[in-house]
């Protein structure tokens, strides 16, 4: 199994007909994602990749094709409204690839989607990718190797730099998650911990937090209580950024004396959770934290 | 985005705070007329603060008190130019010196955990709040304002009450609101009155009031919000800012100066930090955090490396690329084209893989430039931090 999109998904891509759309989308149906649908408001009637029809609005993709999740790669000023239009249009999973929406935009839009029982995962997030069934985003497909251990990350190129030193090490992925690295995100690392508990064949986690917030200490202290046998190993990037100042990432700032690398690699290990110095240190950390593939 | 506090004021004036009188000046004589000017309205002294945007300034002995225009010419003077935690004071502003009754605490902040907008009050004013945090919190009151609703008038008042502001309550609600109206109206993570000050003031015919005022501003702006605030754009200070950042800012790059000697170039926020930690933990420093973002082309990767050499004490650059949205092809061409036109002799260290990393590696190959390619990131940032270490 896997969590969030599988063999099953029905994807929908909102903003298929600009340039990040088509040229995503066509990646993940040549990785074997089920698209079924796209939208771009005016462009309703079109036909791309061959045989997924263009719809005006989303509601309208729903109707006629069931899609049932949804990526968004309309640019900052549309996409808050897009997440809404897949929300009133009934879609269950939202991805949003999107990056520099504004907070308050963002705070609003949470707000509904939680109240609608919705999961929305980012903003400013590279998908998800359950290997050898489907991948919803932006991260490449060649790297992944199918197997159970789930992978939840706030980054994107580093989450492929462990993807690969995983797979490299034979060590293969039930589904890796990029939930984003915006101040304010649809779902942080406790709820994708929460979903791969109920995942019977994620049997390891490896998570990968940085500077900024305190998500991952909350998912240290959740996993400790909820699942204390799982093997689990973390790696944190950021450890020599310096205070007060944005490290790429909109969420990525040590304030004050909040969200440093030092309180997040402290709460982890208090956890019983190891850190990695490393990525390539991650695959034989698992392995030492109970690991078998 | 953070604000002067000059700037800052503004925005609070905007949104009907109480801001007592302020000026600013670049240079003594700007502020030696201002205070006489203050002094002759009946200021009984001006206070001289330097315009930086780090915090500490007043222990730093960047905030002083004039009694004269005299004497606000000579601390002024000694003010400007003053090097306050690596940043040097170009501004100070200028104002009368308020007659405090009693200092508070008031702010609207960002709560990320939350995903509120968070209003803190705190009868504990005029010292760090972090610090009233740790050693009573109890002497704050926090509450979360809803994200459609706004702030509510009971939870002003709440607030109000709790800050020991009761005897004044009717007064103090609307500046509560206030504090988180700008936030709303101005798109800040952080709107930050410290402090916030009853005051005593003296009218012309000799009778005595007090009222509500707020003496120090800290506003920090959402970046991500700013194309909905043009106006906002031209309160940033560029003067405090590295000429590098603000140059990298306008290509679009994400970047950083630091100390050390080791440049680096890397795509993607979270890869660009852990790079950074690698080469610390090898016994490096890096120079600088560079995230050159998704899908850069050769031009952009070229002006990212001229950005990186424009820092003299740069001796060797560490180039990791994950190939994803970027294509290796792409960054090889960028990298040789920044050879060609690099004035410099430094080492560069080269990894790239994924999207068309064979490509890549055999443009840098051909090339002949003496590039040092690597397969791993570990072998790359150990050959940099080598490399580094015998230039040094």
């Amino acid at each position: 199994m896997s969590i969030l999109v599988d063999e099953h998904t029905r994807l929908l891509v909102q903003g298929i007909t600009g340039r990040e759309g088509l040229f995503h989308a066509t990646q993940m149906q040549e990785y074997g994602t089920n698209i079924v649908a796209g939208t771009t408001p005016g462009k309703g009637g079109q036909v791309v990749l061959g045989k997924v029809p263009v719809f005006d609005t989303v509601a309208q993709a729903v109707l006629e094709t069931g899609a049932d999740t949804s990526v968004i790669y309309v640019p900052a000023g549309g996409a808050p409204d897009a997440i809404l239009e897949a929300v009133d249009a009934g879609i269950g999973t939202i991805f949003c690839i999107t990056e520099h929406i504004p907070v308050l935009d963002m705070l609003k839009v949470v707000a509904e989607v939680d109240a609608r029982g919705v999961r929305l995962i980012g903003p400013n997030c590279p998908g998800a990718t359950s290997p050898g069934k489907a991948k919803v985003g932006i991260i490449p497909g060649s790297i992944h190797l199918p197997g159970d251990v789930g992978l939840v990350s706030r980054s994107g190129t580093l989450t492929y730099e462990v993807v690969q030193a995983l797979t490299d090490a034979g060590i293969g992925q039930s589904t890796c998650v990029g939930i984003g690295g915006d101040p304010i995100a649809g779902t942080n690392f406790t709820d994708v911990l929460t979903l791969f508990r109920e995942d019977p064949e994620t049997h390891a986690i490896v998570l990968m937090g940085e500077i900024g917030g305190d998500a991952e200490e909350r998912a240290a202290a959740w996993k400790a209580e909820h699942m204390p046998d799982v093997p689990m190993v973390a790696f944190i990037a950021g450890r020599s950024a310096p205070p007060g100042r944005r490290m790429g990432h909109a969420g990525a700032i040590i304030s004050g004396s909040g969200g440093t690398a030092e309180a997040k690699i402290a709460a982890l290990e208090a956890a019983g959770i190891r850190v990695a110095d490393t990525p390539s240190q991650i695959p034989g950390m698992l392995r030492e934290a109970g690991y078998r593939a | 985005m953070k604000l002067q506090e000059y700037a800052a004021k503004e925005l609070l004036v905007r949104a009907g705070l109480p801001v007592p009188p302020w000026s600013v000046a670049d240079t003594p004589a700007e502020a030696r007329s201002q205070a006489a000017a203050y002094l002759a309205a009946g200021a009984d002294r001006v206070v001289i603060k330097a315009q930086v945007l780090v915090g500490g300034r007043g222990k730093a002995g960047g905030v002083k008190l004039a009694a004269t225009a005299d004497e606000a010419e000579a601390v002024a003077g000694a003010i400007l130019g003053m090097d306050i935690k690596g940043i040097t004071v170009r501004r100070v502003l200028v104002a009368p010196a308020a007659d405090i009754v009693r200092e508070y605490y008031l702010a609207a902040v960002l709560d990320r955990g939350a995903r509120r907008i968070r209003i803190m009050g705190s009868a504990e004013g005029g010292v760090e709040i972090e610090q009233v945090a740790e050693e009573d919190p109890d002497a704050i009151v926090s509450l979360l304002a809803h994200p459609h609703l706004g702030l509510l008038d009971h939870q002003a008042r709440q607030v109000a009450f709790a800050m020991g502001l009761g005897d004044r309550w009717k007064e103090a609600v609307p500046v509560i609101r206030g504090v988180f109206a700008a936030a709303i109206a101005n798109d800040a993570d952080l709107v930050e009155i410290n402090p916030l000050a009853i005051v005593r003031s003296v009218e012309p015919d000799g009778t005595v009031s007090e009222s509500i005022q707020a003496l120090d501003a800290k506003v920090t702006l959402d970046d991500s919000a700013l194309f909905r605030h043009p106006d906002l754009e031209a309160l940033r200070d560029l003067s405090e800012e590295d000429p590098v950042d603000v140059e990298a800012r306008g290509l679009g790059l994400s970047f950083i100066r630091l100390e050390g000697s080791i440049g680096c170039m890397v795509n993607g926020a979270g890869l660009a930090m852990a790079t950074m930690d690698l080469v610390k933990r090898a016994g490096g420093e890096p120079a600088n955090f560079l995230d050159i973002g998704g899908g850069a082309k050769a031009d952009k990767v070229a002006a990212a490396m001229r950005l990186i050499l424009s820092d003299a004490s740069v001796q060797v650059i560490l180039v990791n690329i994950f190939g994803g949205i970027a294509r290796g092809d792409e960054v090889a061409r960028g990298l040789l084209e920044a050879r060609s036109q690099q004035t410099r002799d430094v080492p560069m260290v080269v990894r790239i893989v994924g999207t068309n990393a064979d490509l890549a590696a055999r443009i840098l190959d051909e090339s002949g430039v003496g590039i040092e390619a690597a397969t791993s990131l570990d072998a790359a940032v150990e050959r940099a931090v080598e490399l580094a270490r015998a230039a040094a």
